[in-house]
């Protein structure tokens, strides 16, 4: 049974491909088979982070205008078993994007034996979000600690609960958790940013993690290695902590109070 | 004059919410449509006669046409103010008119038919229940009350001819009475609201309260003003 999973926040710059590339990765390292596709047509990221970007030959535009089959397409990851990466067309528009075709490379992937296909949402709330969302059977929404993001996640939030397959076959509202992303729990001590409670509040969605601010995700999509293998960082570790938690495991949340240096983390620096 | 005499003493610009009522020709036969107007009329309760009318014509109908049908509503007494935009009529069959155009939402509007307009059955009208959180940018309308028992985000809007309960947090626009229902009130737990109105009498944020923020109120109009008061005081 595959499951689709889309990755959506609205807003743009929040951290959907980093999480997308983080999540996909993460669940592949559980043993589950696993494929992310980017959705971004015209803005193609996902090859950059996952490190993938010199072997990308074709993509899914290619693969819905019947240039080229899956198999072809789709890129193995180096690094991580049972990963699979499907780019984006760099040169097209959204609107190469139909819900027909996307359909179809979503049954092709679930005949692969894909245990979970996670789909990379373009921001917005246009046609190329609404494709990215059209299939899956549950949705991550990014979210920064701000009320435009805030507000941004609202608005995805009804889109995905009104434009999905699932909801116009009447199977109710799309499942939806929260990520919380770029959160700075010193910024948020001083006022300056909204608390993980706060946007909760405001969201009313299940919180599946919090990922700090760190230099870690810059680092790591420089050198196009997904932020979750980076294992001893603190955003590495907070996507491990999801990755758990959205595979049903029970995890307090870590990262979200301002880490007071103890004997011992002044002794050696932290 | 007085010297602190502003602009807006003597002429100030209002949003209100108009609710106009569309009148929908679909045969270009007039005898066809004076009968059928006529027995409509019969049946029509008086406020028929004083709501906003748009007349709205399938696209390219004949000027002539048209005319005649204008003539014939006016003549009917109706308060005809515009043409629809959707009916496509050219500017040079509208000036001499004297009829404006107005762009319709091509969504819903329902029917007047001659059950909902008899008073009685007015009181059943069913009140709409949501459950779940109502989003930034999404829309619910009640022809009666409307209860929701989540919270409504920023960018989200409540209208509802009735009155409008919000058991959470209501972040976005609250509209109560909005077919002109002067006693319908708005209650909500927690007031955070972009926008409340009540028949058209509207508060932007700006506008509430202070002290207000956040709190349980309930919000009615009392003559031209809303009148915001806290619950449980």
């Amino acid at each position: 049974m595959t499951k689709v999973v889309v990755v959506a926040s609205g807003k743009g710059g929040v951290g959907k491909t980093t999480t997308s590339a983080a999540i996909a990765t993460g669940l592949a390292l559980r043993g589950f088979k696993t494929a992310v596709i980017d959705f971004d047509v015209g803005l193609r990221n996902l090859d950059l982070i996952m490190g993938c970007e010199r072997r990308v030959v074709y993509d899914i535009v290619n693969v819905i205008n019947g240039d080229a089959n899956l198999r072809q397409t789709l890129i193995k990851d180096k690094r991580t078993e049972n990963l699979y990466i499907l780019p984006a067309s760099q040169t097209r528009d959204k609107d190469a994007l139909t819900i027909e075709g996307v359909g179809k490379v979503i049954e092709e992937l679930s005949e692969m034996g894909m245990e979970y296909i996670i789909c990379d949402s373009p921001a917005g709330i246009e046609k190329g979000a609404l494709t990215a969302a059209y299939f899956a059977d549950e949705a991550i929404v990014v979210t920064n600690p701000e009320v435009s993001s805030v507000r941004d996640s609202d608005r995805i939030l009804g889109i995905l609960a009104s434009k999905t397959r699932r909801a116009e076959e009447g199977q109710g509202e799309l499942p939806a958790r929260l990520l919380l992303s770029r959160y700075s729990a010193e910024r948020v001590e001083k006022g300056e940013m909204l608390s993980v409670d706060d946007v909760v509040e405001i969201l009313a969605i299940p919180l599946l993690g919090v990922i700090p601010e760190s230099e870690a995700v810059l680092n790591a999509s420089n050198a196009g290695t997904p932020v979750i293998l980076d294992v001893d960082s603190d955003a590495g570790q907070a996507y491990l902590d999801a990755t758990a938690r959205f595979l049903g495991e029970d995890l307090p949340l870590r990262f979200v109070s301002v880490a007071k240096k103890g004997f011992l983390g002044r002794l050696f620096g932290g | 004059m007085p010297l602190e005499q502003t602009d807006t003493d003597v002429v100030e610009f209002k949003g209100r919410m108009l609710m106009v009522t569309v009148l929908q020709v679909k045969q270009a036969a007039l005898d066809k449509v004076n009968q059928a107007l006529l027995a409509q009329l019969d049946n029509a309760q008086e406020w028929l006669r004083d709501v906003a009318l748009v007349l709205d014509f399938p696209p390219n109908s004949d000027p002539v046409f048209i005319h005649e049908v204008v003539s014939m509503v006016r003549l009917h007494g109706l308060n005809l103010v515009a043409v629809s935009q959707a009916s496509q009529v050219p500017e040079e069959v509208l000036i001499p008119l004297e009829l404006g155009v107005v762009a319709l939402s091509s969504r819903g509007g329902r029917t007047l038919s001659e059950k909902e307009s008899t008073p009685a059955m007015k009181e059943v009208v069913e009140t709409v229940l949501i459950e779940q959180p109502v989003r930034s940018g999404q829309q619910v309308y009640s022809r009666g009350d409307l209860i929701v028992m989540s919270s409504v985000g920023t960018g989200a809007e409540l209208m509802a001819e009735g009155h409008i309960h919000v058991y959470g947090n209501l972040r976005g626009r609250a509209m109560a009475g909005v077919r002109g229902n002067t006693n319908a009130r708005i209650f909500c737990q927690r007031l955070n609201a972009e926008l409340v109105s009540v028949a058209g009498h509207y508060y932007v944020a700006e506008d509430l309260p202070e002290k207000l923020q956040n709190k349980a109120v309930q919000i009615s109009l009392n003559v031209e003003a809303l009148e915001i008061q806290p619950l449980n005081a």
